[in-house]
């Protein structure tokens, strides 16, 4: 059913902390791991080993550098490397449901995670078009849509340890720079995170009302202009007395000798 | 957006089929037995065979009956529910003119109109994308409809009609670029509110996620066509309405007739090209590309 359920009380979702990503790709490489094994087909690569080499993957993480203005009498202050992990945020008013011909994009009623169910999907491509983030890959060699399940299998998977059932993502940070949590309850730890971070959306522009937010990084220190050592290193008298300046002239009167 | 050619020979050669089906279930012409017969094989044709060219860029082909099912919500599956329910209709209407020398008037309509919903809901699958800002507007539904009935008309011998037709899709044609050409500047999607960085300042890619190339960039960045755009306009615009109505003014009998219609085509081809080659997909930001 690809007509979107009203919106769920519970809003399953992903906080990114901008300010802390270093830009690692683990979460990249243990989200392929997991979900080349588990959900659906796996996530297929062509060409791995010879140049040209392309693959499907449900995060990435890209990186920009942010140059801030240069004001008026102030120094320049450096350009930021800002590290960003992109992949599906579980879009309440989803557009890459509502434009699937055959049924297989939906939304859960009870989670608000969207899925595709393989066993439906013609491999048009439209989901794909119709997200505004590149959240959704069609697989090369298998012809259907793959995106980020939130780890479905992982999540409410009892099979496995507690502390594993979060998504393969936010489970292999190194950095602690990925929250899972639930959204759409105020009182979670991810919401406190985003109300006192001022967690925002991605293109709200577009109107898809993104569940996962992505968190600021944190302003710069500013170096104040002081130097606690500068009165300890003023220049030591030219004409200086005793035993090195006996030396320094003796030296210098050598053949040869720097003056 | 990528132009991939089973995609532009779809929607130029199923926008004629169905815009010729319309004007044949109009009664214009009304022809019977062996005529019928080849004007609708040729409707046939161009809206069978676009429909199933537009199958091939499908992952699972042998699936496709399973769009059907969603037309409360995808204009995907509307289409595809309109189209057969019109080559059905038209069938039918198609067998009395050529096996019984009847003509059913209330099909024929009904068929008519069939034909036209079809091609609306064609154009709205890609209308109807916030994400495409140059689609997103109500000159993309209006230049289909009016360039599969101008198409048809062409195709049906209306030729009275088929050159103020002609004249009225290239001024639309050339409103759309113009109008386009801005839209995607206007839409407000930019570096800086895709990552949500620019309160910190100017926002440029840096490195991207991959050494290679991804779905992402075959599908929607698309650079290297837009090049030559100004030029292919111009092509596109002479080439599917100049000299068509020059050729049909001159007098529409038989190898200017002919010429019209292979140059008509030809035009139709190059400017479908372009709104895809021309279209922009928002996701190009996050790739600092357009
Ligand atoms: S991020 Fe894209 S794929 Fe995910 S729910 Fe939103 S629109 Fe759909
Ligand atoms: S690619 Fe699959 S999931 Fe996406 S719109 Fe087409 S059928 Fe639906
Ligand atoms: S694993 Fe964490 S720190 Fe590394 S790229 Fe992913 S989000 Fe950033």
């Amino acid at each position: 059913m690809t007509t979107l359920p009203p919106p769920s009380a519970k809003k399953l979702g992903l906080v990114i902390d901008l300010d802390t990503c270093v830009g690692c790709h683990a979460c990249v490489i243990s989200c392929k791991g997991w979900n080349t094994e588990n959900y659906g087909v796996p996530l297929s690569d062509q060409n791995a080993y010879a140049g040209a080499a392309s693959g499907t993957f449900l995060n990435r993480v890209h990186s920009y550098e942010v140059q801030p203005p240069i004001l008026k009498d102030q120094p320049a202050a450096p350009a930021q490397l800002i590290h960003f992990p992109k992949s599906c945020l579980h879009c309440d008013d989803a557009p890459c449901v509502t434009v699937c011909p055959t049924g297989a994009s939906y939304k859960r009623v009870e989670d608000g995670i969207v899925l595709v169910n393989e066993k439906d999907c013609i491999g048009c491509g439209l989901c794909a078009w119709a997200c505004p983030y590149g959240a959704r890959e069609l697989d090369a060699k298998e012809g259907v849509m793959k995106k980020c399940t939130l780890c479905v299998d992982r999540i409410y998977n009892e099979n496995l340890p507690e502390e594993d059932r979060q998504p393969a993502c936010v489970r292999s940070c190194p950095a602690g720079a990925r929250h899972f949590g639930d959204l759409g309850d105020e009182t979670s730890d991810v919401s406190i995170l985003v109300a006192e971070r001022g967690g925002f959306d991605l293109m709200p522009e577009q109107g898809t009302k993104p569940t996962n937010k992505y968190l600021p990084p944190r302003p710069k220190d500013v170096e104040p202009e002081y130097d606690i050592l500068a009165p300890y290193l003023e220049p030591i008298a030219e004409d200086g007395k005793g035993f090195v300046s006996w030396l320094d002239k003796a030296l210098s009167a050598l053949p040869g000798g720097a003056k | 957006m990528h132009p991939a050619p089973s995609v532009i020979i779809f929607t130029t050669f199923s926008g004629f089929g169905f815009g010729l089906l319309f004007w044949l279930g109009i009664g214009m012409p009304a022809p019977t037995g062996w005529v019928a017969l080849v004007f609708f094989a040729i409707a046939y044709i161009m809206s069978v065979g676009g429909l199933l060219a537009s199958t091939f860029h499908l992952g699972h082909p042998e699936r496709a009956f399973k769009a059907f099912s969603q037309w409360r919500s995808s204009w995907l599956s509307r289409e595809g529910i309109c189209a057969v329910a019109t080559l059905l209709i038209m069938a039918i209407y198609g067998a009395g003119l050529v096996f019984f020398g009847a003509q059913w008037t209330v099909l024929g309509w009904l068929g008519a109109l069939g034909a036209l919903l079809t091609v609306f809901t064609t154009s709205m699958i890609y209308a109807q994308l916030k994400t495409v800002p140059r689609w997103k507007h109500w000159t993309t539904p209006a230049l289909f409809l009016i360039l599969s009935i101008a198409g048809g008309a062409l195709f049906s011998g209306n030729i009275k009609t088929a050159i103020p037709l002609l004249i009225i899709a290239a001024a639309l044609q050339a409103f759309a670029w113009f109008h386009g050409d801005g839209r995607f500047n206007a839409s407000g999607t930019t570096m800086e509110s895709a990552t949500g960085l620019g309160h910190i300042g100017k926002v440029r890619a840096f490195e991207p996620p991959h050494t290679g190339t991804n779905y992402l960039m075959r599908e929607f960045i698309h650079v290297v066509g837009r090049k030559h755009a100004t030029q292919l306009r111009i092509v596109a615009l002479v080439l599917g309405f100049v000299l068509p109505v020059i050729l049909l003014l001159l007098g529409a009998k038989h190898v200017l007739g002919l010429l019209a219609v292979v140059s008509h085509i030809a035009g139709i081809l190059a400017l479908r090209w372009l709104f895809f080659a021309q279209a922009e997909h928002v996701v190009g930001l996050y790739y600092g590309k357009r």
